[in-house]
Protein backbone atom coordinates (compact mmCIF):
# COMPACT_ATOMS: atom_id res chain seq x y z
CA UNK A 1 0.00 0.00 0.00
CA UNK A 2 1.05 3.51 -1.08
CA UNK A 3 1.28 6.55 1.44
CA UNK A 4 -1.02 8.48 -1.81
CA UNK A 5 -3.27 5.92 -1.49
CA UNK A 6 -3.78 6.29 2.97
CA UNK A 7 -3.76 10.00 2.21
CA UNK A 8 -6.70 9.67 -0.49
CA UNK A 9 -8.73 7.24 1.96
CA UNK A 10 -8.57 10.10 4.30
CA UNK A 11 -6.11 7.14 6.67
CA UNK A 12 -3.05 8.51 8.41
CA UNK A 13 0.37 6.67 6.46
CA UNK A 14 2.01 3.80 7.96
CA UNK A 15 5.51 4.46 6.53
CA UNK A 16 7.63 7.77 5.83
CA UNK A 17 10.30 9.18 7.98
CA UNK A 18 10.15 9.03 11.80
CA UNK A 19 12.39 11.93 12.85
CA UNK A 20 14.36 11.57 16.03
CA UNK A 21 14.38 13.60 19.02
CA UNK A 22 17.58 15.08 18.04
CA UNK A 23 16.37 15.64 14.39
CA UNK A 24 13.33 17.46 15.87
CA UNK A 25 15.55 19.88 17.84
CA UNK A 26 17.46 20.76 15.10
CA UNK A 27 14.78 21.19 12.65
CA UNK A 28 13.14 23.50 15.19
CA UNK A 29 16.10 25.64 16.19
CA UNK A 30 17.15 26.03 12.16
CA UNK A 31 13.76 26.92 11.69
CA UNK A 32 13.98 29.59 14.76
CA UNK A 33 17.16 30.78 13.17
CA UNK A 34 15.82 31.36 9.63
CA UNK A 35 12.73 33.41 11.43
CA UNK A 36 14.99 35.93 12.92
CA UNK A 37 17.34 35.88 9.79
CA UNK A 38 14.18 36.82 7.52
CA UNK A 39 12.82 39.69 10.64
CA UNK A 40 15.96 41.17 10.92
CA UNK A 41 16.05 41.01 6.47
CA UNK A 42 13.15 42.91 6.97
CA UNK A 43 13.78 45.36 9.48
CA UNK A 44 16.97 46.08 7.34
CA UNK A 45 15.48 47.11 4.62
CA UNK A 46 12.81 48.92 6.23
CA UNK A 47 15.40 51.05 7.42
CA UNK A 48 17.34 51.88 4.63
CA UNK A 49 14.52 52.43 2.40
CA UNK A 50 13.88 55.19 5.24
CA UNK A 51 16.87 56.31 5.17
CA UNK A 52 17.12 56.67 1.46
CA UNK A 53 13.53 57.58 0.73
CA UNK A 54 13.47 60.10 3.52
CA UNK A 55 16.44 62.01 2.19
CA UNK A 56 14.77 62.10 -1.26
CA UNK A 57 10.88 63.63 0.14
CA UNK A 58 13.16 66.13 2.33
CA UNK A 59 14.34 67.30 -0.51
CA UNK A 60 12.06 67.22 -2.80
CA UNK A 61 10.30 69.76 -5.32
CA UNK A 62 7.04 71.51 -3.96
CA UNK B 1 10.39 2.85 -15.68
CA UNK B 2 11.01 3.08 -11.99
CA UNK B 3 13.36 5.60 -10.78
CA UNK B 4 15.46 5.06 -7.06
CA UNK B 5 16.49 7.65 -5.09
CA UNK B 6 19.16 7.71 -2.69
CA UNK B 7 17.43 8.21 1.01
CA UNK B 8 18.81 10.88 2.37
CA UNK B 9 18.95 10.97 6.45
CA UNK B 10 17.28 14.32 8.16
CA UNK B 11 19.31 17.19 8.90
CA UNK B 12 21.02 16.87 12.47
CA UNK B 13 23.00 20.05 12.40
CA UNK B 14 21.94 22.71 14.76
CA UNK B 15 22.39 26.50 14.32
CA UNK B 16 25.42 26.33 15.93
CA UNK B 17 26.88 24.12 13.21
CA UNK B 18 25.82 26.66 10.37
CA UNK B 19 27.76 29.30 12.63
CA UNK B 20 30.88 27.03 12.88
CA UNK B 21 30.38 27.46 8.80
CA UNK B 22 30.74 30.53 8.35
CA UNK B 23 34.33 30.81 10.78
CA UNK B 24 33.13 33.50 12.54
CA UNK B 25 36.62 34.21 14.27
CA UNK B 26 37.90 35.02 10.53
CA UNK B 27 34.35 36.61 10.21
CA UNK B 28 34.97 39.10 12.74
CA UNK B 29 38.64 40.30 11.71
CA UNK B 30 37.76 40.66 8.22
CA UNK B 31 33.97 42.99 9.58
CA UNK B 32 36.63 45.07 11.37
CA UNK B 33 38.84 46.13 8.83
CA UNK B 34 36.08 46.33 6.57
CA UNK B 35 34.44 48.71 9.45
CA UNK B 36 37.70 50.95 9.76
CA UNK B 37 37.64 50.78 5.52
CA UNK B 38 34.51 52.57 5.88
CA UNK B 39 34.95 54.88 8.71
CA UNK B 40 38.40 56.13 7.51
CA UNK B 41 36.77 57.20 4.05
CA UNK B 42 35.96 61.11 3.68
CA UNK B 43 32.54 61.20 3.34
CA UNK B 44 29.76 60.55 5.65
CA UNK B 45 28.02 57.19 5.87
CA UNK B 46 24.51 57.00 7.64
CA UNK B 47 24.66 54.74 10.36
CA UNK B 48 21.76 52.57 9.19
CA UNK B 49 23.37 52.45 5.28
CA UNK B 50 27.20 51.26 7.04
CA UNK B 51 25.41 48.73 8.84
CA UNK B 52 23.81 47.23 6.37
CA UNK B 53 27.21 47.51 4.30
CA UNK B 54 28.41 45.48 7.22
CA UNK B 55 26.12 42.71 7.37
CA UNK B 56 26.33 42.32 3.95
CA UNK B 57 29.87 41.83 4.25
CA UNK B 58 29.81 39.72 7.17
CA UNK B 59 27.57 37.39 6.03
CA UNK B 60 29.69 37.10 2.29
CA UNK B 61 32.84 36.56 4.49
CA UNK B 62 30.84 33.54 5.64
CA UNK B 63 29.61 32.39 2.52
CA UNK B 64 33.46 31.67 1.85
CA UNK B 65 33.98 30.16 5.20
CA UNK B 66 30.99 28.12 4.27
CA UNK B 67 32.10 27.13 0.69
CA UNK B 68 35.96 26.53 1.67
CA UNK B 69 35.15 24.35 4.16
CA UNK B 70 32.42 22.31 1.96
CA UNK B 71 35.54 21.78 -0.77
CA UNK B 72 37.93 21.61 1.54
CA UNK B 73 36.15 18.91 4.08
CA UNK B 74 38.58 16.22 2.93
CA UNK B 75 41.56 17.45 3.83
CA UNK B 76 39.79 19.43 7.28
CA UNK B 77 39.38 15.50 8.22
CA UNK B 78 43.14 14.78 7.59
CA UNK B 79 44.40 17.41 10.39
CA UNK B 80 43.95 17.86 13.90
CA UNK B 81 43.90 21.87 13.42
CA UNK B 82 40.18 21.46 11.75
CA UNK B 83 38.95 18.09 12.13
CA UNK B 84 36.45 19.01 14.48
CA UNK B 85 34.71 21.42 11.87
CA UNK B 86 30.97 20.61 11.51
CA UNK B 87 31.59 18.38 8.22
CA UNK B 88 34.28 15.93 9.23
CA UNK B 89 32.66 15.86 12.51
CA UNK B 90 29.44 14.30 10.44
CA UNK B 91 27.20 17.27 11.70
CA UNK B 92 26.49 18.78 8.46
CA UNK B 93 27.00 17.21 4.75
CA UNK B 94 28.81 18.86 2.22
CA UNK B 95 25.46 19.32 0.07
CA UNK B 96 23.69 21.06 2.98
CA UNK B 97 27.41 23.40 3.42
CA UNK B 98 27.53 24.15 -0.68
CA UNK B 99 24.25 25.31 -0.60
CA UNK B 100 24.51 27.56 2.10
CA UNK B 101 27.56 28.79 1.24
CA UNK B 102 25.93 29.83 -2.21
CA UNK B 103 22.55 31.40 -0.90
CA UNK B 104 24.39 33.50 1.32
CA UNK B 105 26.95 34.24 -1.00
CA UNK B 106 24.53 35.70 -3.64
CA UNK B 107 22.50 37.03 -1.05
CA UNK B 108 24.60 38.90 0.57
CA UNK B 109 25.94 40.74 -2.62
CA UNK B 110 22.92 41.06 -4.41
CA UNK B 111 21.41 43.04 -1.13
CA UNK B 112 24.69 45.39 -1.47
CA UNK B 113 24.31 46.03 -4.48
CA UNK B 114 20.53 46.94 -4.19
CA UNK B 115 20.88 48.47 -0.66
CA UNK B 116 24.52 50.26 -0.88
CA UNK B 117 26.19 50.41 -4.11
CA UNK B 118 27.38 48.41 -7.01
CA UNK B 119 31.00 48.98 -6.47
CA UNK B 120 31.44 47.59 -3.04
CA UNK B 121 29.22 44.92 -4.45
CA UNK B 122 31.37 43.55 -7.30
CA UNK B 123 34.41 43.94 -4.59
CA UNK B 124 32.34 41.04 -2.26
CA UNK B 125 31.43 39.19 -5.03
CA UNK B 126 35.18 38.87 -6.09
CA UNK B 127 36.56 38.77 -2.89
CA UNK B 128 34.53 35.63 -2.36
CA UNK B 129 34.99 34.00 -6.18
CA UNK B 130 38.81 34.84 -5.55
CA UNK B 131 38.57 33.14 -2.21
CA UNK B 132 36.79 30.02 -2.73
CA UNK B 133 37.80 29.55 -6.86
CA UNK B 134 41.23 31.26 -6.91
CA UNK B 135 42.72 30.47 -3.33
CA UNK B 136 40.84 26.85 -2.05
CA UNK B 137 39.67 24.92 -5.61
CA UNK B 138 43.33 25.93 -6.96
CA UNK B 139 46.21 27.33 -5.09
CA UNK B 140 45.63 25.65 -1.69
CA UNK B 141 46.35 22.03 -2.79
CA UNK B 142 48.95 23.02 -5.99
CA UNK B 143 51.71 25.65 -4.82
CA UNK B 144 53.43 27.16 -1.71
CA UNK B 145 52.29 30.74 -2.87
CA UNK B 146 48.88 29.58 -1.69
CA UNK B 147 48.31 32.06 1.46
CA UNK B 148 50.74 34.91 -0.81
CA UNK B 149 48.25 34.84 -3.76
CA UNK B 150 45.23 33.88 -1.70
CA UNK B 151 45.50 36.26 0.79
CA UNK B 152 44.47 38.78 -1.37
CA UNK B 153 40.83 37.91 -0.39
CA UNK B 154 41.61 38.41 2.94
CA UNK B 155 43.08 41.49 2.42
CA UNK B 156 40.23 43.30 0.32
CA UNK B 157 37.15 43.82 2.83
CA UNK B 158 39.17 47.77 3.88
CA UNK B 159 38.52 48.86 0.42
CA UNK B 160 35.26 46.96 0.29
CA UNK B 161 34.47 49.28 3.31
CA UNK B 162 35.75 52.44 1.49
CA UNK B 163 33.86 51.44 -1.36
CA UNK B 164 30.65 51.20 0.51
CA UNK B 165 31.11 54.67 1.81
CA UNK B 166 32.54 56.18 -1.26
CA UNK B 167 31.30 54.16 -3.88
CA UNK B 168 34.75 54.07 -5.27
CA UNK B 169 38.55 53.23 -4.69
CA UNK B 170 41.78 54.87 -3.48
CA UNK B 171 45.03 55.29 -2.51
CA UNK B 172 44.36 54.75 1.30
CA UNK B 173 42.24 51.90 1.14
CA UNK B 174 44.58 50.32 -1.09
CA UNK B 175 47.07 50.78 1.57
CA UNK B 176 45.14 48.75 3.89
CA UNK B 177 44.83 46.51 1.14
CA UNK B 178 48.62 46.03 1.02
CA UNK B 179 48.81 46.02 5.28
CA UNK B 180 46.71 42.77 5.14
CA UNK B 181 48.42 41.60 2.02
CA UNK B 182 52.15 41.45 3.01
CA UNK B 183 50.74 40.67 6.67
CA UNK B 184 49.22 37.49 5.60
CA UNK B 185 52.42 35.17 4.60
CA UNK B 186 54.35 35.72 7.93
CA UNK B 187 51.44 35.04 10.24
CA UNK B 188 50.09 31.82 8.26
CA UNK B 189 53.84 30.27 7.68
CA UNK B 190 54.59 31.05 11.65
CA UNK B 191 51.56 29.00 11.83
CA UNK B 192 52.45 26.85 9.52
CA UNK B 193 55.91 25.89 10.90
CA UNK B 194 54.52 24.38 14.19
CA UNK B 195 51.79 22.49 11.95
CA UNK B 196 53.88 21.58 9.12
CA UNK B 197 52.86 17.78 10.27
CA UNK B 198 49.34 18.41 9.99
CA UNK B 199 49.77 19.99 6.18
CA UNK B 200 51.81 17.11 5.66
CA UNK B 201 49.69 14.52 6.25
CA UNK B 202 47.03 16.28 4.73
CA UNK B 203 48.58 16.62 1.43
CA UNK B 204 48.97 20.56 1.13
CA UNK B 205 51.95 22.20 -0.51
CA UNK B 206 52.64 24.65 2.90
CA UNK B 207 55.79 26.29 2.52
CA UNK B 208 57.38 24.28 5.25
CA UNK B 209 56.28 20.88 4.11
CA UNK B 210 57.95 22.28 0.37
CA UNK B 211 60.86 24.25 1.01
CA UNK B 212 61.34 23.42 4.95
CA UNK B 213 62.08 25.38 8.10
CA UNK B 214 65.08 27.19 7.38
CA UNK B 215 63.87 28.26 3.96
CA UNK B 216 60.38 29.37 5.56
CA UNK B 217 61.67 31.07 8.60
CA UNK B 218 63.81 33.61 6.24
CA UNK B 219 60.70 34.41 3.93
CA UNK B 220 59.09 35.26 7.30
CA UNK B 221 61.55 37.76 7.98
CA UNK B 222 61.73 39.04 4.19
CA UNK B 223 57.49 39.91 4.11
CA UNK B 224 58.02 41.40 8.16
CA UNK B 225 60.86 43.54 6.96
CA UNK B 226 58.38 44.88 4.02
CA UNK B 227 55.23 45.00 6.58
CA UNK B 228 56.49 47.14 8.88
CA UNK B 229 57.30 50.01 6.61
CA UNK B 230 54.23 49.47 5.25
CA UNK B 231 52.20 49.54 8.50
CA UNK B 232 53.71 53.00 8.69
CA UNK B 233 52.71 54.49 5.59
CA UNK B 234 49.61 55.66 5.93
CA UNK B 235 50.95 58.40 8.88
CA UNK B 236 54.50 58.44 6.04
CA UNK B 237 51.88 59.42 3.10
CA UNK B 238 50.05 61.79 5.24
CA UNK B 239 46.92 59.70 5.89
CA UNK B 240 47.36 59.45 9.60
CA UNK B 241 48.23 61.33 12.48
CA UNK B 242 51.84 60.90 14.64
CA UNK B 243 49.55 58.57 16.96
CA UNK B 244 49.17 56.05 14.59
CA UNK B 245 52.71 56.26 13.49
CA UNK B 246 54.39 55.84 16.75
CA UNK B 247 51.89 53.15 17.47
CA UNK B 248 52.89 51.53 13.68
CA UNK B 249 56.43 52.00 14.12
CA UNK B 250 56.81 50.59 17.48
CA UNK B 251 54.34 47.63 16.65
CA UNK B 252 56.60 46.87 13.35
CA UNK B 253 59.43 46.93 15.50
CA UNK B 254 57.56 44.33 17.49
CA UNK B 255 56.85 41.98 14.58
CA UNK B 256 60.98 42.64 12.81
CA UNK B 257 62.28 40.98 16.33
CA UNK B 258 60.23 38.32 16.33
CA UNK B 259 60.49 37.62 13.07
CA UNK B 260 64.37 37.58 13.96
CA UNK B 261 63.99 35.14 16.93
CA UNK B 262 61.33 33.06 14.41
CA UNK B 263 64.90 33.27 12.21
CA UNK B 264 67.51 32.48 15.09
CA UNK B 265 65.29 29.74 16.88
CA UNK B 266 67.02 26.25 15.79
CA UNK B 267 64.46 23.61 17.83
CA UNK B 268 61.08 24.29 19.21
CA UNK B 269 58.48 26.46 17.93
CA UNK B 270 58.16 29.52 20.63
CA UNK B 271 58.99 31.93 18.50
CA UNK B 272 56.57 30.75 16.09
CA UNK B 273 54.29 30.39 18.34
CA UNK B 274 54.86 34.44 19.67
CA UNK B 275 54.76 35.28 16.54
CA UNK B 276 51.35 33.66 15.16
CA UNK B 277 50.08 35.35 18.54
CA UNK B 278 51.45 39.02 18.05
CA UNK B 279 50.87 38.98 14.67
CA UNK B 280 47.12 39.17 15.02
CA UNK B 281 47.37 41.45 18.16
CA UNK B 282 49.52 43.73 15.46
CA UNK B 283 46.83 43.98 12.51
CA UNK B 284 44.39 44.66 15.14
CA UNK B 285 45.76 47.78 16.65
CA UNK B 286 47.25 48.67 13.78
CA UNK B 287 43.50 49.42 12.22
CA UNK B 288 42.22 50.10 16.05
CA UNK B 289 44.73 52.89 15.87
CA UNK B 290 43.55 54.30 12.32
CA UNK B 291 40.25 54.71 14.40
CA UNK B 292 41.62 55.80 17.61
CA UNK B 293 43.44 58.53 15.69
CA UNK B 294 40.58 59.83 13.19
CA UNK B 295 38.49 60.07 16.18
CA UNK B 296 41.52 62.26 18.47
CA UNK B 297 41.93 64.20 15.36
CA UNK B 298 38.51 65.08 14.84
CA UNK B 299 38.34 65.64 18.44
CA UNK B 300 41.34 68.43 18.15
CA UNK B 301 39.87 69.78 15.47
CA UNK B 302 36.70 70.37 17.16
CA UNK B 303 38.71 72.17 20.70
CA UNK B 304 40.87 74.29 18.28
CA UNK B 305 37.44 76.00 16.45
Amino acid sequence: MTVTSEFMRGEQPQSGIKLTEQQLRARRSRSIAIAVALGAFVVVIFLVTLVRLGANVATRPM
Amino acid sequence: MSVAFARVEPSIAGVGDYIELMKPRVMSLVVFTALVGLLVAPVHVHPVIGLAALLCIAVGAGAAGALNMWYDADIDARMARTAGRPIPRGRVTPGEAAGFGMTLALFSIVTLGLLVNLVAAALLAFTILFYVVIYTIWLKRSTPHNIVIGGAAGALPPMIGWAAATGGLAVEPALLFLIIFFWTPPHFWALSLYRSEDYARAGIPMLPVVAGDRATRRQILIYTLILAPLGAAPWILGYAGPLYGVFALAGGAGMIALALRVRAERTGHNASKQLFGYSILYLFLLFAMLLVDLMSGGLFRHLAT
